[in-house]
């Protein structure tokens, strides 16, 4: 087996799974006011405090949520609505058309069902957003901006967007600008107070920890309108009760993250790039997406265009020979679709349909590259044959 | 146990196309089972180009696709979806649209088996590396000793579907698999196995619409493709009894929904004889005027080698339709004379014919015009 999709999710840490599974048997409501609760609570704030250091932010600025999903919803919707009850003009919403569904979505709904202007920011060819394109977005009327929604890296590319260039662009306009982290967490320098945002979110199972489990990093002169009301916890931005056990092993997970990231980037890249060079040499023409430079891309992401191929087609034969990857993002698995991010990069809807995404991980091995260099190949060859249907 | 093995002793790598439904379901079960390589595809074939998700959720496609996924983990076959839409609006919708504008009957599902199954998707799955393409379809291919193959009806000739399979070719049906064909079982005994074999859909219902028009309002369907296009309905004399709203909504054969103001002279029903699309005209008649003698159908295709000369044949005209005995002859390459031994009532060009010798489907056309007992109709 070769598993290439820890873009997808990635294997749970061995020191996660214990925490999880020791806090499993323990009872406690952190919000109640007895013992156990205190208890629980006890582990929940250190474990908001160990990810606030892993991401250096305050403790106050961690916001747990279920998932990814759930904080781009709560950045987007929330700070829409808050900035847009404090001054009626402000609807319009800035976004990076290569975002993640969470957030595009999130931003789609305002669109058709809260009456906000959505402005797609340009990319480049990587799908990079440029800082002077953002200026020129907010220069235009900077009255009437809500917000302003940027990935720190993609999650099918794997270009890095230039963060803290963006931030200062917002800040100097008072705007405040979401970042979606969470395929940056863990492979590059992800510094939420000194990155300028607003909001950033991070989720536990990209990461080594439990699904289900994610936060929104929330500077604390924001106060978005909750989406979920309810008990009021989590600064009354999310209400629900804690999930202790999948809190305290995200926290594990996000320690291992920050301290193993240089180990990383450092390892897991030169797999990574041995893996690129093997694609080229059975594949010459194959054509490696987003940002070749090093420096400019997640180190575990690989995303190739195989011209004349049906990604679907790869995938199927490779996954018969035990090598696991995706066609893009995995929320876009079941129907193949030109992927949103390789259109917004100006690739030819046709080309789009070739793609495979190989994402290595903390797992990742030399075997895995061997496998991939001797079967993708022949994969190509076959696929070729199937054509575009 | 009713599961029957495969007669094919050499284990292949099938793709069984699993449409989510409790056939296919058991279908690439019992293939699964009689030891082959087997893996199921989904074909999407319903064209949603939205790219926001949110937008593209609520079709019915999607549950189908889910039940045939979790027919898969059961059987513990790999899954995939394939996105067969674009092909499937271009051979089978289209067609079907322009075959009722021009006054005629099509069968979307035959078209689709010719099209799609065992043509984008075979094709797709032999370039793949697969050796067949496994359906759900009552229908048998046997293998002769010189490696040559027949399609026959199902053993159960109640289920029969080698009427819509009639339309395949030698290369087609050499990679065909119907793994239910050879089985003498009533749907509950099928719905049965597949409950044995712990898949979900053995109690979801059967699907009898045409897949791609999901309320089941056919006229409706062809209203928006076409528009509306009010027209006169006559009796057999050229008098005016009524009007429409467009020739294509009608079927030859078709009594309901005619809505004539003026009764027959006899006070009998009367039927659609004639769609002439081009004066937007629908004929209509008593019973008796539906009787033909004989029709002329054409691309004909046959399993094996074309008749030199006449020969009779025992024929099926429709889907679920019965049996009927022809004297058949081809005309040309591509035309197919044939007189029926008896009068046949509701002949709808546009539908195929499925000549068969006993079991074995010998070939198919489709009816291009009718001969009524009494005077030609074009």
């Amino acid at each position: 087996m070769a598993y290439l999709d820890h873009a997808a999710t990635t294997p749970m840490l061995p020191e996660a799974a214990e925490a999880l599974t020791a806090q499993l048997g323990i009872t406690g409501n952190a919000s109640s006011l007895h013992a156990a609760g205190r208890r629980a609570r006890r582990t929940i704030e250190e474990a908001r405090e160990t990810i606030a250091e892993a991401l250096t932010a305050r403790p106050s600025e961690v916001v747990f949520t279920s998932g990814g999903t759930e904080a781009d919803n709560l950045a987007v919707k929330g700070l829409y609505w808050s900035r847009r009850d404090a001054d009626p003009a402000r609807t319009r919403v800035l976004a990076s058309p290569v975002e993640h569904h969470a957030v595009l979505d999130a931003v789609h709904w305002l669109g058709e069902h809260e009456g906000a202007t959505i402005e797609y920011l340009p990319v480049d060819a990587y799908g990079r957003v440029r800082p002077e394109d953002l200026r020129e977005a907010i220069a235009r009327n900077p009255d009437d901006v809500a917000l302003a929604t940027v990935m720190w890296a993609n999650n099918e590319i794997g270009t890095i967007m230039p963060i803290r260039d963006l931030a200062d662009v917002a800040a100097e306009f008072g705007v405040p600008l979401h970042a979606d982290a969470v395929q940056a967490f863990g492979q590059v320098p992800v510094d939420f107070g000194a990155s300028g945002l607003a909001a950033m979110t991070v989720s536990g199972h990209k990461i080594g920890g439990p699904y289900g489990i994610g936060a929104l990093l929330l500077g604390r002169e924001y106060s978005p309108v909750p989406v979920l009301h309810g008990g009021g916890q989590e600064r009354h931005v999310r209400s629900g009760t804690l999930d202790v056990p999948a809190v305290a092993s995200f926290a594990v997970a996000a320690r291992l993250a920050a301290e193993q990231r240089e180990w990383f980037a450092r390892e897991i890249g030169a797999l990574r790039d041995d893996l690129v060079v093997a694609v080229r040499e059975a594949v010459p023409d194959a054509i490696l997406g987003g940002d070749p430079s090093p420096g400019g891309r997640l180190p575990a992401n690989a995303h190739f265009t195989f011209p004349g191929c049906e990604g679907d087609s790869l995938l199927l034969l490779l996954d018969a020979q035990g090598i696991e990857c995706s066609t893009g993002s995995a929320c876009t698995a079941g129907v193949a679709q030109p992927s949103h991010v390789l259109l917004a990069t100006g690739t030819d809807p046709d080309l789009a349909r070739g793609t495979l995404r190989f994402s290595l991980g903390h797992t990742s091995t030399e075997a895995d590259v061997e496998a991939v260099a001797k079967a993708i190949g022949p994969a190509v060859e076959r696929a070729r044959t199937a054509g575009l249907t | 146990m009713t599961e029957t093995p495969q007669r094919n002793p050499r284990p292949l790598r099938v793709l069984a196309a699993m449409s989510g439904g409790v056939d296919s379901a058991v279908a690439a079960a019992r293939a699964a089972e009689a030891g082959h390589d087997v893996t199921g595809v989904h074909l999407a074939l319903s064209a949603n180009p939205q790219s926001f998700r949110t937008g593209a959720r609520g079709c019915c496609t999607i549950e189908d696709s889910r039940d045939a996924r979790r027919a898969a983990d059961v059987i513990g076959i790999p899954f995939y979806v394939w996105d067969l839409a674009e092909r499937f609006r271009e051979d089978v919708v289209e067609d079907f649209v322009a075959e009722y504008e021009a006054g005629r009957t099509p069968n979307p599902c035959l078209r689709c088996n010719e099209k799609i199954k065992f043509a984008a998707l075979l094709d797709k799955a032999l370039a793949l590396g697969f050796d067949a393409v496994c359906t759900g379809h009552y229908a048998q291919v046997i293998v002769n000793e010189d490696g040559t193959r027949e399609l026959h009806r199902a053993s159960d000739m109640a289920k029969d579907q080698s009427y819509v399979l009639g339309v395949l070719d030698d290369k087609q049906l050499a990679h065909a698999m119907f793994p239910l064909g050879d089985t003498v079982t009533t749907k509950d005994e099928i719905r049965a196995e597949a409950e044995r074999r712990g898949l979900a859909v053995a109690r979801k219902p059967d699907s009898h619409d045409i897949c791609f028009i999901a309320d089941g309002d056919t006229q409706g369907f062809l209203a928006g493709r076409l528009g509306r296009a009010e027209g006169d309905i006559v009796d057999e004399s050229g008098t005016k009894v009524g009007t429409h709203e467009g020739a294509y909504g009608f079927t030859i054969g078709q009594r309901k929904g005619l809505r004539i103001g003026t009764p027959a002279p006899d006070g009998k029903p009367r039927y659609v004889l004639d769609i002439s699309p081009v004066t937007n005209t629908v004929t209509v008649g008593p019973a008796a005027s539906l009787d033909v003698s004989g029709l002329t159908a054409v691309k004909p295709r046959w399993c094996g080698a074309a008749p030199s000369g006449p020969g009779t044949y025992t024929a099926q005209l429709r889907a679920h339709g019965g049996e009927t005995e022809v004297t058949a002859e081809p005309v040309d390459d591509d035309a197919l004379d044939v007189t029926f031994t008896n009068p046949v009532r509701g002949v709808a060009p546009g539908q195929a014919i499925v000549l068969y010798d006993g079991t074995r489907v010998v070939g198919s056309a489709t009816i291009a015009s009718t001969r009524r007992a009494t005077a030609s109709v074009a």
